[in-house]
């Protein structure tokens, strides 16, 4: 019984606080990704010949993130029956654009504006015993290239 | 020192190639970040802590390889893979290789 009402509360409080972040951040998202969108990010690593460009060197931004417990909880019922996995589709959604959004922000510090090649790179960093997901770590790096007009 | 995930640097010339330069590095997480990932794991969010944990070794491998360039007289590297892979559970290898080169 009381093992019944930890995991309730647990997941209430997962539920009200994961919500809340969530919403939060992708607002917080939403609104430095317009600020800093004179920033492009390519993925390619051929440069147009006809241009002149300067480089500025590596830029890197990550960013380890977590799901919350009612989350891992429904994501835990989808297993059972397959199909979408959506409580993980945003946690990953969020990490990268942060990520790429970080990295952006120090191309822009250093007065680039371009970021070339971009890489994306994700690890989960589990607890080890559970083989559950709980959070993951995405690394997002590229060359900063300054256009010369 | 320039560090650069592309192969051609606009507007230089590589002079000479000087093979693969590497650098890692593994690090465990301590005590109190763990406990206040564990909260982070019910409530969701950021952890801020291991953000900053693998960001500061992840600099720390790209420092020794660039010392290794260095130490094989490069003025650049280029084409830098970052690489991360779990060797024990809490424990963490942020690994950085490149191309040592002499750019003119």
């Amino acid at each position: 019984m009381e093992d019944l009402v930890l995991v309730i509360t647990l997941l209430l409080l997962g539920y009200i606080f994961g919500r809340y972040a969530e919403k939060r951040h992708y607002k917080s998202i939403i609104q430095r990704e317009a600020e800093l969108s004179n920033i492009p990010v390519v993925a390619t690593k051929l440069i147009p010949p006809q241009d002149k460009f300067i480089s500025i060197g590596l830029v890197a931004g990550n960013v380890v993130i977590s799901v919350d417990y009612f989350k891992r909880f429904l994501a835990g019922l989808r297993n059972l029956v397959g199909g979408r996995v959506t409580a993980y589709e945003s946690l990953l959604d969020r990490a990268r654009r942060e990520a790429i959004l970080r990295m952006k922000e120090e191309a822009k510090a250093q007065g680039a504006n371009l970021v070339f090649n971009i890489k994306l790179e994700t690890s989960s960093i589990s607890k080890g015993s559970q083989n559950s997901i709980g959070s993951v770590e995405v690394l997002a790096y590229g060359t900063a290239l300054k256009q010369e007009r | 020192m320039l560090i650069s995930n592309l192969e051609i640097i606009p507007g230089k010339r590589v002079k000479q190639h000087l093979g693969l330069v590497q650098g890692s590095s593994v690090r465990a997480k301590h005590v109190g970040r763990d406990i206040m990932a564990g909260l982070k794991n019910i409530f969701g969010g950021e952890l801020k802590g291991y953000t900053e944990l693998l960001q500061e070794s992840r600099e720390e491998a790209t420092q020794r390889m660039i010392a290794q360039a260095e130490a094989v007289g490069a003025n650049a590297v280029l084409n830098v893979r970052f690489s991360t892979s779990s060797v024990t559970a809490g424990a963490a290898e942020l690994f950085a290789y490149g191309t040592a080169v002499i750019l003119e």
